[in-house]
């Protein structure tokens, strides 16, 4: 089973609940935790895994040969992500802007564009506490993140429960993490922004067709909106994680839940069978 | 000479759009005339600042008058040889009324951080 712990919203307590669940379901059973946070990973923080493999990810820029290059613009006119522009006498990339997909080399007609290897971060795997460990990091001053979760997803085993901490947000990194899961499990507050945020992740997991169920965390602020809409909306809301200076002080100094209050095992070790019933309906 | 101010109609009347690559309307103004071609601007999820430099290029305008430019577009129109004036303000007349008496400011580097960067002001 491959569960990816996501929220719309960053900071609601994704990688607590990534941890804590991927450490209890380790006592019973082979698990790998990624994570997929590449933006900012830090799962590590929490698990101090031992690295033993990394590589580095690149991304083919195009390099365009003016000697060759007749300015026609096709080059241009292909690039969905105007990463090329046909500027006075010269073609200009726009570096971040380039996904890689390598159309703009195609479709020239005169051969003038080579591809040229940038690199964009690293993927690295290890063990961590008997976990199976591995995450992805973005180089800094690169913008995009897809490139590195899509080679994170190559070193899934598939004969291990897998416990992804995803990206924040709605956009590509998460969507390229929710595209390969069995179940979302979804993250958020008891606030106006907790309940505006999980209900884009909600829009996002529907499309995607992806089961789901909630986490609310810091349960006990704010109000009671997120729950009447999990009602409403028929989203099981699995577990409830209060506001507690006793978590808070573990998380601060890196210690997981499940290790600062060990009573959380059995509750985070149950969220696998709660998990596999969602998905079952 | 064609100079392109950033509109948030169709119109001359509209009040300047601040944003550049983002603008609703690039009015394409005929200093001489004052003769003006409205183009929508309807730019996709990525590389809008791009894709108007792109446009002006093709459009041989000389010049954009807005309110804000970002890195990508900065980059663009000073490789397409186009100069930028920034920080105008009311109408997109008013704006090519200050263009043409020599008061706005001539923009030598980008204005705010571009899409993502986190580098708004």
């Amino acid at each position: 089973m491959r569960i990816a712990v996501a929220s719309g919203k960053g900071g609601t307590g994704k990688t607590t609940v990534a941890v804590s669940l991927a450490l209890a379901l380790a006592e019973t059973q082979s698990v790998q935790l990624l994570d997929c946070d590449v933006e900012e990973p830090n799962v590590h923080l929490f698990v101090h895994p031992e690295i033993t493999a990394a590589h580095a990810v690149d991304k083919l820029l195009p390099q365009v040969d003016e000697a060759i290059c007749q300015r026609c613009g096709d080059c241009v006119r292909a690039c969905e992500f105007h990463a090329l522009a046909l500027l006075g006498q010269h073609i200009v990339v726009f570096p971040e802007l380039c996904h890689g997909c390598g159309r703009c080399t195609l479709v020239c007609p005169h051969g003038a564009i080579d591809e040229v290897a940038h690199s964009l971060g690293t993927v690295e795997t290890g063990t961590a506490r008997g976990l199976l460990y591995g995450q992805g990091a973005l180089d800094v001053g690169e913008a995009m993140a897809t490139p590195i979760i899509r080679e994170l997803k190559r070193e899934i085993r598939p004969e291990s429960t897998v416990v992804l901490d995803a990206p924040p947000g709605t956009g590509c990194p998460a969507i390229a993490v929710l595209r390969w899961v069995d179940i979302a499990l979804l993250v958020t507050e008891p606030t106006s922004f907790g309940l505006h945020d999980l209900k884009a992740a909600v829009g996002v997991a529907r499309t995607l067709d992806v089961p789901m169920a909630v986490v609310l965390n810091r349960a006990g602020v704010g109000d009671d909106q997120v729950e009447a809409y999990c009602a409403q909306e028929r989203i099981p809301l699995l577990l409830k994680i209060p506001f507690d200076r006793a978590i808070a002080s573990s998380y601060a100094v890196g210690i997981p839940l499940v290790d600062a209050l060990p009573e959380w095992r059995k509750a985070f070790a149950e969220l696998e069978e709660e998990l596999r019933a969602v998905m079952a309906e | 000479m064609r100079i392109c101010v950033t509109g948030t109609g169709a119109s001359l009347d509209a009040p300047i759009d601040p944003a550049f690559g983002r603008a609703r309307y690039f009015l394409l103004v005929d200093s001489e005339t004052l003769a003006v071609e409205a183009l929508e601007n309807a730019p996709g999820a990525h590389g809008a600042g791009v894709e108007a430099a792109q446009r002006m290029a093709e459009r041989g305008v000389k010049a954009v008058i807005t309110g804000n430019v970002g890195p990508n577009a900065f980059q663009g129109l000073s490789m397409a040889g186009i100069e930028i004036f920034t920080g105008a303000t009311g109408t997109a007349r008013q704006a090519v009324e200050a263009y043409q008496a020599g008061t706005l400011t001539r923009a030598n580097s980008p204005t705010r951080g571009g899409h993502g960067r986190g580098l708004r002001t």
